[in-house]
């Protein structure tokens, strides 16, 4: 773990792999360090903006006990998904196996929400299990609908609204991710365990 | 209640936008010059967190519905005799904000602050989510709340106006200079020319090419305002209030958060140095 400098009013944690940093967060969700405003995971890193003393949160983050793992928040979603999407046989056949095969992979294994990104609401989920890799479109689509289901790289995820996007869909879901009307307005947060259940 | 008769080229409500929420994709946004935006409230004794107008190259003009005490701060635009100096705008009277001389984004409080609807906790326009209320448009009417405190009783707030000229700002160490070849290092000073490409979201600025000294993708990673990007292009960027909550490109270092407001004044054509 290496900690970055990122200004006068953070600090960046670079840390080895996506289960460090799902296990550096969760450390860092439970135990609320004096100064910390806002945590943001990403990759392979964990920005921590903070309106305090950076010497101190240097010193707190270096302290912090944590260790790699997918200790989510205790949060269960389960997205209804109906697995019609256009990019569904081409999946199929990237992973050598049938639609059916797809659809039994991706409901039948548990999926954390590693970090949020691209837009708000939009989490990205990793699988307990067997990561697949995936290939992004050559060819980004210029509007995906919101609700659409996707893969890209290791992660699956579902558009919070219609936006471009260039991952491939295999499914759609009537579930509102991110609804302002709602409190918490997003249900894919760091840390929240998600299935996919056919529909 | 005060009724746009104008908008101008973009005038958004702004407050301290939407802090601690980076984790689920949600930008801070909020106003761009906030020590200016904050000022305005403290003027006319609203509470911190009170939204106000942010007016792009002024334009805006707006009509009270009923008497209402009102500031102007930030770039000083003719037309505003109240421009740091609060004073009360008398019922079917308008206020007309001309183009600023100096400066770029002109703050209007009125007291009791803008009560339009919040969303997430804030009445922020985000131009890069689409959060928030829109852009204002002529005809629309912006409600006010209830005055927080007494009026401060300051006629005048003596407060110098952002400058028309070149302006140094402090950079301090971002994650990744060492993206940088050494030679781009040494040209990250500037001076540096302000775009037209720039708006909330950044100020994208000319100058020399910054050669990078890593190839290959960088995972995308937190970024707060004040972050100078740099893409592949070379030419950097600079994030302002609507900066994205991720980036994919290095970050080479970040203006001194205070400074931000300043940078926020800048106008296209304007030089700007870091001081590292």
């Amino acid at each position: 773990m290496r900690v970055l400098p990122s200004g006068s009013s953070a600090l960046l944690v670079e840390l080895d792999d996506l289960d460090a940093v799902l296990g550096f967060s969760a450390a860092l969700r439970d135990r609320a360090l004096p100064g910390v405003v806002d945590v943001v995971p990403a990759a392979r890193t964990v920005l921590v903006v903070s309106d305090g003393s950076l010497a101190d949160l240097r010193t707190a983050l270096e302290r912090l006990p944590w260790r790699p793992g997918r200790a989510g928040t205790g949060e269960r979603v389960e997205l209804p998904v109906r697995y019609d999407g256009e990019d569904l046989a081409a999946v199929a056949g990237l992973l050598g196996t049938d639609p059916d095969g797809v659809v039994a992979a991706h409901t039948g294994r548990e999926w954390t929400v590693a970090f949020c990104g691209f837009a708000p609401g939009f989490g990205y989920c990793v699988p307990d299990a067997e990561p697949w890799d995936v290939p992004r479109l050559t060819t980004p689509r210029t509007r995906v609908p919101a609700g659409a289901v996707g893969l890209a790289g290791g992660f699956t995820g579902v558009y919070p609204s219609a936006s471009p996007g260039g991952w491939q869909l295999i499914g759609r879901t009537d579930v509102a991710v991110f609804d302002l009307s709602r409190d918490p307005a997003a249900l894919l947060r760091p840390g929240v365990r998600v299935r996919f259940v056919p529909c | 209640m005060l009724t746009v008769v104008a908008a101008g080229p973009l005038t958004t409500v702004q407050d301290r936008g939407r802090p601690g929420l980076g984790g689920i994709g949600v930008g801070r946004s909020g106003a761009a010059d906030r020590a200016a935006a904050a000022l305005a409230n403290r003027l006319v004794g609203n509470d911190a967190a009170a939204a106000v107008l942010e007016a792009t190259l002024g334009g805006l003009v707006v009509r009270a519905e009923a008497d209402c005490f009102v500031v102007t701060t930030g770039a000083r635009c003719p037309g505003s005799p109240v421009h740091a100096a609060p004073g009360l705008l008398r019922a079917g009277t308008t206020l007309a904000l001309g183009t600023p001389v100096a400066g770029l984004r002109t703050y209007l409080a009125v007291r009791g602050g803008i009560a339009v609807p919040p969303v997430l906790g804030s009445r922020s326009t985000d131009v890069l989510s689409g959060l928030g209320p829109a852009p204002l448009r002529a005809g629309d009417v912006l409600p006010e709340g209830d005055p927080a405190g007494p009026l401060p009783g300051v006629d005048l707030a003596p407060v110098a106006d952002p400058p028309a000229g070149e302006v140094t700002v402090r950079l301090l160490p971002g994650p990744r200079a060492d993206w940088l070849t050494a030679a781009a290092l040494g040209a990250l000073p500037g001076p540096w020319t302000v775009t037209a490409e720039s708006n909330r979201v950044g100020l994208r600025l000319a100058g020399p090419r910054l050669e990078r000294a890593v190839d290959g993708e960088l995972a995308s990673e937190g970024l707060v305002r004040g972050a100078v990007q740099v893409p592949p292009s070379g030419a950097p960027v600079l994030f302002l209030a609507d900066a994205p909550v991720t980036g994919g490109y290095p970050v080479a270092g970040y203006v001194a958060d205070d400074d931000v407001d300043r940078c926020a004044q800048l106008r296209p054509g304007q030089a700007l140095r870091f001081r590292c």
